[in-house]
């Protein structure tokens, strides 16, 4: 059997082109890669049957040079169902372009919307991945603070005690210089004569101690007054630290917000803003 | 008997002649006519079937011609129950219909147009189911096709305009590629008659064999919705008329299973495919289960899980061992009953909550209890709650995994068990989303009615796109009273799900029968050959 290329070669031309139309969104072209594309094919059957050949009528030609007749009653067929379909196809062209003006088929609507609630749920995500990492600054800048303080109320309980202890030391010199006093078998009244002498010779030295003990007292409210102003200071800055973490927060949720709200346009169509960027 | 082969064909398409002559007029007895149709398409299945199963398969011959020249139209096993299926479910979805479109006082339009388009469904897909010819088969699913077309662009409102635009291309392609397919199997054969192209394949070369079943088998995915090609359904079926949606997932894609069947059991058996197909079936049932679980619709969750169930099928026809092939059979009668029952019941929420969107609804089952039980038990079913049909379905499928052996045949018994669990999580959520919980502010009262062609002033965006559509797709009224005949025909159907339970003894053994005539192939060859020789 001979079989000429020039029906495939035909056949395969409209297929491919039938094919191109129907990647396009326009229903009109997709109308005519349709048509093209039930030719392509229907050429094709008739290729399947083999060379072409005398009428396929008994009686009037000889048999064995009848065309097949089957391919000719199955193009036949299928020459009627595409035409009824493309019918179909084209009353649909028309009433789209009456509903929406236009023959582009349009995405599902549906489809968007479970990819916005996909989106949506990744920002939400991400809002609260933000949430919790300016929660966990503000914890740590807390935990800083009542470390500062707790390090002060030491020091200052250290101070304290140190005090204490200076006291405690005096009192016991006293106590012993008294003892010793008394053991020498001095007189009461003798000993309150030294004592005083004693006061006398201190009273001296006293001038010069107690300017020693302002001194020291001005020192420690300097100190204090800079302690008070630090704490104030890093309060301060924590202050301006969580304003501005709030700020920059409540930016992106509403960034975040106007995104899904340009998405969920009344249409839901035209472009992403995010998908175009 | 040879007579009544043709009937299941013939009778609706004269039907659906008759009733496009009657026109507008006389209500009632169209409504008959219908409905006795398919009443009469069921009985005569029911008496096929037995006979069938009995005698072995019966051929008719179109207009006396001796196959293969002639047309045949074989009844075997498969061919017969899944006609008494499908015929069972037509009605019932009749039933709801009518119920609907009378309630709705829609019942004008719908009788002229929407019950001829249903019936020239309803006679393609017999002759898809009967067709032992293989262009015979391409005629058959451009029939159910074409009726299918306008059920699904009903009303000609903007989203069902949409959405059949999809579907409309999809289905010109594949059946375009059909043709292709056929053009080559002639060219490579001489032949279109299935049980003389079984012959004949056997002695072609390897690789124009190959060709031919790939051409055909991706025809046949695209008419099924398996994974590469699956995106198309969950887009085009939620926006029909609920029981056109209901139809649709009960039978569209079952034919397309069918049609598999055939062509991996009688003209290919024992390819190289199998191995593509397991492949199919496990990214068909895992991807489309996690879509189910994503949505907040109820057509659309049941759209994508009728997509992932679909895997199953495929799952059992790949092993191609009489126990996979008996599962996936079992299977997809099930599945029929059930997906069908699920989206007739949705149509009814959709009627008395005015929605059918998970955002929307609540509380209904205080409203509507018998609705809840109604939706609850064939979801149960679908997700394989023991002892319902869904979990025999599930269990046989996947004993014949376990019994193959293989790698990827257990890879797929641990993919079907995950489905089968998410599943029962998108179903459990929807249900208590719907029923349970209290219901949201907002939710519309009873007696509404919603205007769905003038809804473009201020409009929320949201009730647009989830818009509520009749029949015509014109407008919707929520109504307390369910009319009798909607809840009887759902009723009908879940119980016909459950009594698969009853009857699994039987049906399994039928499964089984079935499967072995299939595989054995020389019953069907020489029936339908039989004087040729």
């Amino acid at each position: 059997m001979t079989a000429s290329l020039v029906p495939f070669a035909a056949s395969g031309v409209l297929v491919a082109t039938g094919v191109t139309l129907l990647l396009e969104r326009s229903l009109v072209r997709l109308l005519a890669g349709v048509i093209l594309l039930g030719n392509g094919v229907n050429l094709l059957i008739l290729t399947a049957g083999g060379p072409a050949g005398e009428p396929p009528i008994l009686g009037r030609s000889d048999p064995d040079r009848m065309a097949d007749p089957l391919p000719q009653a199955m193009v036949l067929t299928s020459i009627v169902i595409t035409l009824g379909v493309t019918a179909f196809l084209l009353s649909m062209v028309h009433r789209s372009w009456q509903l929406t003006g236009g023959d582009e088929v349009q995405d599902d609507t549906e489809d968007r919307r479970v990819r916005l609630r996909a989106r949506r749920g990744e920002l939400a995500q991400a809002v609260l991945d933000r949430q919790e990492a300016y929660r966990r600054m503000v914890r740590e800048q807390r935990a800083e603070l009542a470390r500062l303080e707790a390090a002060r109320h030491e020091r200052e309980r250290r101070e304290a005690e140190e005090l204490e202890q200076r006291i405690l030391d005096v009192n016991v010199d006293l106590g012993r210089w008294l003892q010793e006093n008394k053991d020498e078998g001095l007189s009461t009244e003798r000993l309150a004569e030294r004592f005083a002498e004693a006061q006398r010779a201190e009273d001296v030295s006293k001038e010069g101690r107690q300017e020693r003990v302002r001194e020291l007292r001005a020192e420690f409210a300097r100190r204090e007054r800079e302690q008070a102003e630090r704490e104030r200071h890093i309060r301060r800055r924590l202050r301006t630290r969580r304003r501005e973490a709030r700020k920059q927060l409540r930016a992106a949720i509403r960034a975040d917000r106007e995104r899904q709200a340009r998405a969920q346009d009344p249409d839901l169509e035209g472009p992403d803003p995010e998908e175009e960027s | 008997m040879e007579a009544l082969i043709s009937v299941p064909v013939v009778l609706p398409l004269l039907a659906a002649g008759l009733k496009l002559a009657i026109g507008r007029r006389l209500r009632r007895l169209q409504a008959l006519i219908s409905v006795l149709t398919l009443a009469a398409v069921l009985a005569v299945s029911l008496i096929l079937l037995p006979v069938a199963d009995r005698e072995g398969p019966l051929v008719a011959r179109a207009g006396g011609w001796e196959a293969p020249i002639g047309i045949a139209l074989v009844a075997d096993r498969l061919s017969t129950l899944m006609l008494v299926v499908s015929s069972a479910v037509t009605l019932c979805v009749m039933i709801y219909s009518l119920a609907q479109a009378y309630a709705d006082q829609e019942d004008r339009a719908p009788l002229s147009i929407f019950h001829p388009a249903y019936l020239i469904m309803v006679a393609g897909v017999s002759d898809a189911f009967l067709s032992g010819d293989l262009f015979n088969l391409f005629v058959a699913f451009e029939m159910l096709l074409s009726g299918s077309y306008v059920l699904l662009t009903f009303g000609g409102t903007e989203s069902r305009i949409r959405a059949g635009a999809t579907y409309v291309v999809m289905g010109l392609a594949s059946s375009l590629l059909f043709l292709v397919a056929i053009a080559v199997a002639y060219g490579a054969t001489g032949t279109v008659s299935m049980a003389q192209l079984a012959e004949r394949f056997s002695v072609l070369p390897q690789h124009v064999k190959l060709l031919v079943e790939l051409m055909l088998l991706l025809v046949f995915v695209v008419k099924a919705a398996i994974f590469p090609m699956s995106a198309w359904l969950p887009d085009s079926y939620p926006t029909a008329p609920a029981p056109a949606t209901a139809l649709f997932a009960g039978l569209l894609t079952k034919v397309g299973i069918y049609s598999i069947i055939r062509l991996e059991a009688l003209l290919f058996p024992g390819g190289p495919v199998s191995g593509l197909l397991m492949w199919a079936a496990l990214l068909t049932m895992l991807l489309g289960v996690f879509g189910a679980v994503a949505q907040t619709d109820i057509k659309r969750m049941l759209s994508f899980t009728l997509v992932s169930h679909i895997g199953y099928m495929v799952f059992g026809v790949a092993l191609s061992t009489v126990a996979g092939m008996a599962g996936a059979v079992f299977y997809v009668v099930h599945h029929i009953t059930v997906q069908t029952s699920l989206f007739l019941v949705t149509g009814m929420i959709e009627r008395r909550a005015g929605t059918t969107s998970l955002d929307r609804l609540g509380g209904l089952m205080k409203l509507a209890p018998l609705i809840a039980v109604l939706f609850f038990v064939p979801a149960m079913n679908l997700a394989g709650i023991p002892p319902m049909s869904g979990f025999l379905g599930k269990l046989a499928l996947i004993q014949a995994g376990v019994a193959d052996g293989r790698p990827m045949a257990l890879t797929l018994v641990a993919g079907s068990l995950m489905t089968s669990l998410l599943t029962l999580y998108a179903v459990a959520t929807t249900w208590s989303r719907a029923f349970w919980r209290a219901p949201p502010p907002g939710i519309r009262q009873t007696g509404t009615v919603l205007e769905s062609e003038e809804r473009e002033d201020g409009e929320d965006p949201a009730s647009r796109a989830h818009g509520t559509e009749g029949i015509t797709g014109r407008a919707i009224v929520t109504s307390v009273n369910m009319p009798l005949a909607m809840l009887g025909s759902t009723m009908a159907l879940v119980a016909l799900a459950l009594s698969y339970t009853v009857m699994a003894g039987p049906l399994s053994a039928l499964a089984e029968r079935i499967a072995t005539e299939l595989l054995a192939r020389e019953p069907y060859i020489s029936a339908v050959l039989e004087g040729a020789r």
